[in-house]
């Protein structure tokens, strides 16, 4: 087996982010496309700390934008079930199908 | 010179008394609003009878010559160096006449309308139009550049419309202010274009500035402007008939007088000032202001004689077939401003030579007094009456005592019988025209008789003929704001013509002695009687005569009282040559070519559109599904394919 | 073969396998546990890669907050143990298609690139560093995009309250 390197990582990386893409476009159910985005997220978050680990040991910068992620992602899934538990209340339903007034 | 400011107040006061009455007036002065109209012309007619002394017996003379003086002046539009549009004040002879002119006539028309229009229901509104007017009237005769000017006319011409489609529910009103507009404005065109080329030759926008550079005959300007020639006339020529022909659109000179007999249709109160003293003889003031560069061209000197000359005949002779008492003054004013315009186009520049140009000016002078004299005293007669007709008038004499009185000052005037005011100022135009063109001293003379006669025809009709059938109620000659006018004017009349009038107003400021030459009035006078009498013959007491007369020229009469078809040619001319030829296949071209482009556009963009929509189908999943293929598509382009 | 490939290849494993899982399985309660352990495994190869602190963080508000929000989102608006419905063939196409092709050409683009390192002397992620940095207003500190964040989160939390408050007309619904 090859020894783990940015590039196994990087790998990783990517897989988990096209996971959640895959996700993202067949799931129907709000939630479900939420835990997408987040894997989507982590994958992002994984590849900030590669490149930080691997490249720019000097600095602290992938750690920062790590932290800041994690963060901003937080205040998103928040704001999300928010919308998401209102559109219940309105629509009875979190099918993502359901709510389309706002086409055409 | 003095501090004159105050006289820009001349023609604020009215555009305050506009702005107050047309804002708040039908709120909040509807009983009140024609005495605070009337008390703010009242300030403004003292202003400027205080003007006019001060210009003529203080400081107005330099070694016995009137200067022409800007008081005031601010340059507010400035194109290029030299070139801009002023706003400023010329206080010259002619100005500060016509000054006292307007804001006396206006004022009389303001305390006569006290009753007139009494009951109105758009009586403040009435009484901010007259503001406006006399705003922009006032602002007229004392602007200093000819742009300023221009600004004026059309605010002048704006008031007009307005008032003289004050009742707008009547339909005539509403053609008559239109066609009153369209007429003047396709005049004002010309006048635009005139000050356009007159400006180009003179580099200056400035009265003075450009009567100085296109009079001297060395200077570079002027020999520009003699040199250049067009279609056989030169530039300067040109920009003097066109800037004439603005002129005579707004002083109602054939062929462009078909507007003044329909602009009847306004109040009567409105005729008298803007339909006879004041507006209409905007044309000749114009010319007079240019006078110095029209006496440089003999070519449009002549054009305006002749152009005078015949809307005089044409007009008098239309005067004698027409029944509807407006309209007979209307013609009548149109002959009188004739008047005024041919002794100004036989008029010389300077000296003795300018007799002409004293005589057109004293006329207007004249003329501003007797006709809004009679055009008062036919308010009060169709106010008595209910009609406007002269068949259903007769025998007023002994009701309406004070009007006939006046009214017959006035007739006396017009016709030019001694000593009232119009003897001497057509005497003096008639020497004019003997000096200088003895065709039109004739049919000048003839004209005047005319006059003569169909004024008193009219004065018969009212005040003698049938015996009156009395149906009115209300008081016999209005109130005394109704009264007061006619007398003051009547008084106006009858002594104007005393003032020596060349002492003040003369082509080039000097002082010019009024001579009365007792064997050359006797022409004219006698021809004046002779009206009078044949008038009298006619129409003293009710007979055939004249229904005799009439059958026994029924062609002649009738072309005559159709106006000699001038309105019909007119119309001929839009109605089936313009709107024909050209207004039917612009019409059609916007209607299918630029309307169907129009219309191909948008309906493409609806098609396209819903054949696309189906793109936006609300659900998320789908958008951000095409957002990644563009995404990698885009990244397969940049790597692989555009290295 | 060490012990750390080994546990390499396993904390990989495990977050990409119960990744999978998480985005296909048709039972949501059971979706939300293999996101559970996918971010796990993430949380692990933090650790691997010795970033302890990130690892923590990981756990903490992954792990401890977002799983167990999005569980009680399921709690409220689901019927635990029904499935969810099937996808349909078509779509589920074309997302296999486009994740394959980006994945594609993202790893073809990946494996083809050399990295460069630099040899600038390391900075060791310990908490007082990061500490130290994220508030510092040096040059490298971290401060104003602290503050940035932190009323971001005020933002959102009260954006939250709102979204979620009974709206009055549809109460009357």
């Amino acid at each position: 087996m090859i020894q783990p390197g940015l590039y196994q990582i990087l790998f990783i990386s990517t897989a988990l982010f096209f996971i959640g893409i895959y996700g993202f476009f067949t799931r129907r159910n709000l939630i479900t496309i939420l835990m997408s985005v987040e894997l989507v997220l982590n994958s992002v978050n994984l590849n900030f700390i590669a490149f930080n680990k691997y490249l720019w040991p000097n600095r602290l910068d992938g750690v920062f934008f790590t932290i800041f992620i994690i963060a901003i992602a937080a205040a998103e899934a928040a704001t999300a079930i928010a919308i998401i538990i209102n559109l219940y209340r309105s629509h009875q339903s979190i099918d993502v199908e359901n709510a389309e007034e706002m086409k055409y | 010179m003095p501090n004159v400011t105050y006289i820009t107040l001349i023609p604020l006061l009215p555009m305050a008394g506009f702005i107050m009455l047309g804002i708040f007036g039908r709120k909040y002065f509807k009983n009140t609003s024609g005495i605070i109209g009337t008390v703010l012309l009242l300030i403004s007619t003292m202003l400027a009878i205080h003007t006019a002394y001060g210009y003529f017996f203080e400081y107005g003379k330099l070694d016995g010559i009137y200067q022409k003086m800007i008081p005031l002046h601010y340059t507010w539009l400035e194109f290029s160096k030299g070139v801009s549009i002023d706003m400023g004040i010329i206080l010259d002879p002619i100005s500060v006449m016509m000054l006292v002119v307007v804001t006396f006539v206006s004022l009389m028309v303001h305390i006569y309308s006290l009753s007139y229009m009494k009951g109105e229901e758009r009586f403040p509104t009435y009484y901010a139009f007259l503001g406006l007017f006399s705003f922009s009237m006032l602002g007229l005769v004392l602007s200093s550049n000819i742009f300023q000017i221009y600004i004026f006319w059309e605010l002048v011409g704006v008031s007009s419309f307005l008032l003289i489609g004050y009742y707008y529910n009547k339909p005539n009103a509403v053609a008559a202010c239109k066609k009153a507009f369209i007429v003047t404005r396709f005049a004002d065109v010309g006048f635009l274009i005139g000050i356009l080329i007159l400006s180009f030759y003179a580099g200056t926008l400035d009265f003075n500035l450009l009567i100085q550079k296109l009079t001297s005959p060395e200077a570079s300007e002027f020999k520009n402007a003699v040199t250049t020639s067009f279609l056989g006339l030169s530039g300067l020529t040109w920009g003097l008939i066109l800037v004439f022909i603005g002129g005579a659109g707004k002083s109602a000179m054939f062929p462009l007088h078909i507007w003044l007999p329909d602009a009847m249709e306004g109040p009567t109160p409105v005729s008298a000032l803007i339909h006879a003293a004041t507006m209409v003889v905007a044309g000749v003031f114009l010319v007079a202001r240019l006078f110095p560069v029209f006496s440089m061209s003999t070519t449009a000197l002549n054009l305006i004689s002749y152009v005078g000359i015949i809307s005089a005949l044409i007009a008098a002779i239309i005067a004698c077939t027409q029944t509807d008492i407006k309209r007979i003054l209307a013609f009548s004013t149109m002959s009188q401003i004739g008047f005024m315009m041919f002794a100004l186009g036989v008029s010389g520049f300077g000296g003795e030579n300018g007799i002409g140009f004293t005589a057109s000016l004293f006329h207007l002078f004249t003329h501003a007094l007797f006709k809004a004299l009679l055009f008062l005293c036919a308010g009060t007669v169709i106010h008595y009456i209910h009609s406007n007709e002269v068949k259903d008038m007769g025998g007023l004499r002994k009701y309406l005592p004070i009007t006939h009185i006046s009214f017959l000052i006035a007739c006396l005037s017009i016709a030019g019988i001694p000593p009232f005011s119009g003897f001497f100022s057509k005497e003096e135009i008639l020497l004019a025209a003997f000096q200088h063109n003895i065709i039109i001293y004739f049919a000048a003379l003839i004209t005047s008789g005319l006059t003569a006669f169909y004024i008193f025809r009219l004065y018969f009709h009212i005040f003698w003929n049938k015996p009156a059938i009395v149906k009115s109620d209300h008081k016999r000659e209005g109130g005394l704001s109704m009264i007061l006018p006619l007398i003051l004017l009547s008084i106006g009349a009858a002594v104007a013509g005393f003032i020596p009038f060349g002492h003040f107003v003369s082509s080039d400021g000097s002082t010019l002695e009024n001579t009365l030459h007792i064997e050359f009035s006797i022409a004219p006078v006698i021809l004046g009687l002779t009206g009078i009498f044949a008038a009298m013959w006619l129409y003293l007491k009710q007979n055939n005569r004249p229904q005799k007369i009439a059958a026994s020229m029924s062609v002649l009469y009738n072309i005559v009282y159709r106006k000699f078809y001038i309105d019909e040619l007119y119309l001929f001319v839009t109605k089936k040559i313009l709107f024909k030829l050209v207004g039917r296949p612009a019409a059609w071209f916007d209607k299918n070519i630029v309307d169907g482009l129009v219309n191909l556009t948008g309906n493409a963009t609806e098609y396209i559109s819903n054949k696309i929509k189906v793109v936006q189908s609300g659900k998320v999943q789908q958008y951000a599904m095409y957002f990644l293929f563009g995404i990698i598509g885009l990244a397969v382009l940049f790597i692989y394919i555009w290295k | 073969m060490e012990g750390s490939t080994i546990i390499f290849y396993m904390l990989a494993l495990l977050s990409l396998l119960s990744a999978v899982l998480a985005v296909t399985t048709r039972q949501i309660f059971r979706a939300a546990i293999y996101l559970l352990f996918s971010l796990i495994g993430i949380a692990g190869l933090y650790f691997w890669l010795q970033y302890e602190f990130i690892a923590a963080v990981q756990i903490v508000i992954y792990v401890g907050g977002i799983v167990v929000l999005i569980i009680f989102s399921i709690f409220l608006t689901q019927a635990t143990g029904e499935k969810l419905p099937k996808q349909k063939y078509g779509s589920q196409l074309f997302a296999v298609l486009a994740a394959f092709c980006g994945f594609t050409v993202t790893v073809l683009q990946l494996f083809k690139y050399s990295f460069k390192q630099t040899d600038l002397p390391h900075v060791e992620p310990t908490v007082s560093n990061i500490g130290n940095m994220m508030l510092g207003l040096t040059e490298n500190g971290y401060a104003l995009p602290f503050e940035v964040v932190s009323i971001l989160l005020l933002a959102a939390m009260v954006g939250c309250i709102v979204i979620a408050l009974k709206n009055k007309s549809l109460k009357k619904v």
